[in-house]
């Protein structure tokens, strides 16, 4: 579904990317791991388009995405659901779960919502409410909830449990468990590496702008270099 | 009484074109997060192609306006394309000194074409009036023309901007251009959107205010530019009913100093005025307060 091969970005003079590859395959949760600041969320960037790589290729869905721009590659099938959830703070909820199905057809709109506000009942009881007004776990819902409105084949979460209390985060992974079983493909980028790599199929390890180590998500669990640096010994 | 009576009808008129300029400086200010030096420009082109399409061409009042209007809109939006567009990376302040390059540009070209002669523009609503109170309140048809036009602007942007698809993608790239492109939605062609209706505002305002003043040179759209932009952020900049809040106080109020006290003065008082409400509410009265959560 997704192929990275050998990407490296920069912003300015700062190289953040190092020539990373790796994939995505149809159906699977891949979460990418690693400390503040070794990439994640550039890597995610560039694959939506709103950053550029100067080299190698990024593929979804067998289309070159080259250099289509940020706006085109959502209508191809793609969501991200960015860091610090990113929610429109002048507009309703409602409003905001509109813009996420932006490039969809009329029709879908309130099929999509009644299956959003299904998952999220919260946010149906505040469908008028500006977002700058929710809590910070309610905009990370309808940050989440907002992406799911395109009816992504793939969606991208950075950090979607940042923030919110145990039992939301359970929350937030079960329902990226059910997305998952009804068939959408995930790309997870988290500070909870045990949770992440518990749900992944597959799962990368960053450091510093670069792909160290990569396996199952059990294969990563028990890893003794990554359990020392990501899961607490 | 009835001077104060006069003077709070032109001030709401003389008010309601600065909230249609105000608003162009706003809407695009909101999006595009810059300040279109060049806006007040765009009103004397406007006036200057009403002005030649019913004299040179002899054409009705009312085709002239939709001249004007077509001819400023697809000037704002090459204006965008070609001077601000290169500059969306660029740093606020080239931007400024851009749009300033821009404003001189106009005005020098208009002074090509037209000559710096002052033409006479005849009011596009005919020069009739109505008398109240035995005739001793007059209210110009082009003062009561402006109020209107206003007032139905702003009804219209106000339900653009909250009902339609583009209206909703607008105030979603005001807010956070990354977050709409990852909705998918095309934030330059959205920014031309917002010129294009900015400067067909401009050229119905450089109308109105022609309509009253009866005069075009090729600096008439200069001044009420300024104004209109102080307004715009004496309002608080960004905020559409913010702009025409803005608009009327700031027409008022120049009229009556201009009436009570000198009308050397009135421009001094109307920039008194903003920098107190600007010590007061930094985001002028209507300006947006939403807390950020981290
Ligand atoms: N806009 C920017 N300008 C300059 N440097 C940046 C910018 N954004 C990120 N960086 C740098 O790029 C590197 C990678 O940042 P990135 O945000 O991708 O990290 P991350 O893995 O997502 O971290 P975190 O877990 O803290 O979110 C960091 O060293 C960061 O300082
Ligand atoms: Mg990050």
């Amino acid at each position: 579904m997704l192929k990275v091969n050998d990407i490296n970005v920069y912003y300015g003079a700062i190289h953040a990317i190092k020539g990373v590859s790796f994939e995505v395959n149809d159906g699977e949760i891949v979460t990418l791991i690693g400390a503040n600041g070794a990439g994640k969320s550039t890597i995610l960037n560039t694959v939506c388009g709103l950053l550029r790589s100067r080299t190698g290729s990024i593929e979804f869905l067998d289309k070159n995405l080259g250099s289509i721009p940020a706006h085109k590659i959502v209508e191809l099938g793609m969501a991200h659901v960015p860091e610090g959830r990113r929610v429109f703070l002048q507009m309703t909820v409602e409003e905001n779960l509109e813009m996420g199905a932006y490039t969809q057809p009329r029709s879908t709109i309130d099929p999509n919502l009644e299956r959003v506000y299904d998952q999220f009942p919260r946010l149906k009881e505040r469908r008028k409410q500006i977002a700058g007004t929710l809590s910070g776990g309610e905009q990370q819902m309808l940050a989440m909830g907002r992406g799911l409105m395109s009816n992504p084949k793939l969606l991208m979460l950075d950090e979607p449990s940042m923030g919110l209390a145990p039992i939301l985060v359970e929350q937030i992974f079960d329902i990226i468990k059910r997305l998952h079983e009804r068939g959408t493909t995930i790309l997870l980028v988290e500070q909870n590496a045990r949770m992440a790599l518990s749900v992944a199929d597959r799962g990368y390890v960053l450091e510093t702008g670069k792909i160290v180590a990569t396996g199952t998500g059990g294969e990563l669990l028990r890893d003794e270099a990554v359990k020392r640096a990501y899961l607490g010994g | 009484m009835m001077t104060f009576l006069t003077n709070l009808v032109s001030g709401i008129s003389l008010g309601s074109v600065y909230a249609i300029i105000a608003l162009g400086y706003t809407m695009v200010y909101g999006i595009a997060k810059m300040l279109n030096f060049a806006h007040g420009d765009v009103i004397m082109v406007g006036a200057y192609i009403s002005f030649c399409t019913t004299s040179y061409l002899a054409l009705p009042a009312w085709v002239s306006v939709i001249f004007a209007i077509v001819v400023c809109t697809a000037l704002g939006v090459v204006i965008e394309g070609l001077a601000y567009k290169p500059l969306r990376q660029a740093g606020s302040l080239a931007v400024l000194i851009t749009a300033i390059g821009v404003s001189y540009f106009l005005q020098n070209a208009a002074q090509l074409i037209w000559t710096s002669n002052t033409k006479v523009f005849t009011s596009v609503v005919g020069s009739g009036s109505i008398k109240l109170f035995n005739g001793q309140l007059t209210i110009t048809v082009a003062a009561l023309v402006t109020v209107a036009a206003c007032i139905i602007i702003m009804v219209a942007l106000t339900l653009f901007t909250t009902t339609t698809k583009m209206g909703k993608a607008m105030r979603a790239c005001s807010e956070d251009k990354g977050a709409a492109q990852l909705m998918g939605i095309n934030v330059n062609r959205t920014i031309s959107m917002t010129f294009a209706i900015g400067s067909a505002l401009a050229a119905i305002a450089g109308v109105l205010l022609c309509s009253s003043y009866n005069t075009l040179i090729p600096t008439t759209g200069a001044m009420p530019g300024i104004k209109a932009f102080t307004a715009a952020v004496f309002g608080g900049i960004g905020s559409i009913p913010g702009a025409l809040l803005g608009g009327i106080l700031l027409g008022i109020i120049e009229v009556f100093t201009n009436s009570y006290l000198s009308s050397e003065l009135s421009l001094a008082i109307v920039f008194g005025v903003l920098i107190v409400v600007l010590l007061v509410r930094p985001s002028g009265l209507l300006g947006k307060y939403v807390p950020e959560k981290v």
